[in-house]
């Protein structure tokens, strides 16, 4: 094995979502490969074997698909690199000494659920809102039934790559939702299946958007720089003037 | 009017009005800048006080100014809200922030560099419109708007404030400009760069000019 780097670790442990949080200070020896969610699995580790309470953080796909890894490291969600979640970020990334301050994704709309885990079922009520299109059940129809044009299906296919993390969330002052919702608005807009639905869809989704306590966006750009998915902030510019035709419109 | 509604209750019918109200200031300020940079001409006021009187005198003029008013109390009252509201979103604060790799200061403190603005317009329409809206000085008293101008500017803290009030208005611009037009969705590959290039270049000039107005006239480059 390759020679450890030491870290300093200042984490944030909060028992639930009403109690008072803290940074607690733990030293970790990790691998150099290590992925940073390995590095707290070591950490964990050790916390049990001194009959501590293990830090509690979310993660499933530990491949940068599924979005549920969720810190904010050194005041950065998903760590100091760009374009990736943190269970893709590496150890090799720090340095030996360093000292790391991890912090859950922090918003009044993402109640901490315990330490690092945050609720983020507010997102799930947007997409509920009119994240979707309607379609007959019955037999699957063919694929390519409704021809859509590369560009067109390239520009789609960008916009749903957004993986619902929230780290545009936790990275704007104003804990807005908009690049995610945005993401969601402009993927549906441009394809054939969301048309029918596209005018109540935008006005729906970001009604809920509002009503779940999201801030309002002042175009810092921070969501866009942070995004791991690097959805562009044209997003929303993009639900801006579809949300403007909707509600011109009189929806 | 209920089809208005939303331009001032939903989160994104507020940026669109902030947008609005933004895209007529700026219109407002080029005209200004514009009248205002005559005194330039180093003729004594001459031509500036000409073109003073026809701004203070044309109907037209007056009439949108009032529309001036209206929108700009819109985005000053619209702005300090957001902005009291926007900071409401996170009770709970970062313990470590790093809000410079991925944003400007600048972008992030809108808030703080309109209400520095706001102070200085304050101070800025308590010197020179409230006067000559309500005394003879644009249509020939007895001083000039360019002798008011010179009066007022003699004193040093005026000029700093001025000076000031500009570069907070240079940020706000730098950021405000691009902004209105993503906000009203204008966001494309081959016209946004476009965009922030000539906000920054509408900032910084207009700034520069308008600073240069108190600090020329303080020492006396303009005559
Ligand atoms: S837009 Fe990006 S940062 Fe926001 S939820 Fe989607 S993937 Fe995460
Ligand atoms: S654990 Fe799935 S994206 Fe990180």
């Amino acid at each position: 094995m390759e020679k450890g780097i030491n870290v300093t670790l200042k984490v944030w442990r909060q028992k639930n979502e009403t109690s008072a949080g803290s940074f607690e200070t733990y030293k970790v020896q990790a691998n150099p490969d290590m992925s940073f969610l390995e590095m707290f699995d070591v950490l964990n580790e050790q916390l049990i074997t001194e009959g501590k309470d293990p830090v509690a953080f979310d993660h499933d796909c530990r491949e940068g698909i599924c979005g549920m890894c969720s810190m904010v490291i050194n005041g950065r969600p998903h760590g100091p690199k760009g374009g990736i979640t943190t269970c893709q970020l590496h150890m090799r990334s720090f340095k030996d000494g360093d000292i790391i301050v991890v912090e859950p994704f922090r918003a009044n709309s993402f109640g901490v659920i315990k330490d690092l885990s945050v609720d983020r079922t507010a997102f799930d009520r947007i997409i509920a809102a009119g994240g979707f299109v309607s379609v007959n059940t019955g037999n699957a129809v063919d694929a390519n039934n409704i021809l859509i044009p590369k560009e067109i299906a390239d520009k789609a296919f960008e916009a749903a790559t957004c993986i619902g993390c929230g780290a545009c969330v936790s990275a704007c002052k104003n804990a807005s939702a908009m690049l995610f919702v945005g993401a969601k608005v402009t993927q549906l807009a441009l394809l054939p299946q969301g048309k029918a639905e596209r005018q109540s869809r935008v006005v729906a989704m970001v009604n809920q958007m509002d009503a779940e306590g999201f801030g309002a966006c002042t175009n810092t750009g921070a969501c866009a720089a942070e995004c791991p998915k690097e959805i562009p902030l044209s997003v929303i510019a993009t639900m801006n003037r579809e949300y403007l035709a909707a509600k011109l419109n009189g929806k | 009017m209920k089809i208005f509604g939303f331009l001032f209750q939903s989160s994104i019918g507020k940026k669109i009005m902030m947008s609005l109200t933004g895209l007529f200031l700026i219109s407002f300020l080029l005209v200004h800048c514009g009248v205002n940079a005559m005194i330039f001409f180093n003729d004594g006021g001459e031509i500036f006080n000409e073109a003073a009187e026809f701004m203070g005198t044309n109907w037209l003029i007056r009439t949108i100014e009032v529309g001036l008013f209206v929108f700009l109390l819109i985005h000053i009252i619209q702005g300090l809200y957001l902005w009291n509201d926007n900071a409401k979103k996170r009770k709970e604060k970062y313990g470590k922030t790093a809000g410079n790799a991925n944003s400007t200061w600048y972008s992030r403190s809108m808030g703080l560099l309109g209400t520095l603005l706001l102070l200085f317009l304050i101070i800025h329409l308590r010197h020179f419109w409230v006067i000559s809206r309500f005394t003879d000085v644009v249509t020939g008293g007895e001083q000039t708007l360019y002798e008011m101008m010179k009066e007022v500017f003699a004193e040093p803290w005026v000029v700093a404030a001025y000076v000031l009030g500009c570069i907070s208005l240079a940020y706000h611009l730098m950021h405000g400009f691009q902004s209105a037009f993503q906000s009203l969705g204008i966001n494309h590959p081959l016209y946004t760069p476009l965009i922030q290039q000539i906000g920054n270049g509408f900032a910084i000039v207009v700034s520069v000019l308008f600073a240069a107005m108190p600090v020329a006239m303080h020492f006396n480059i303009v005559q």
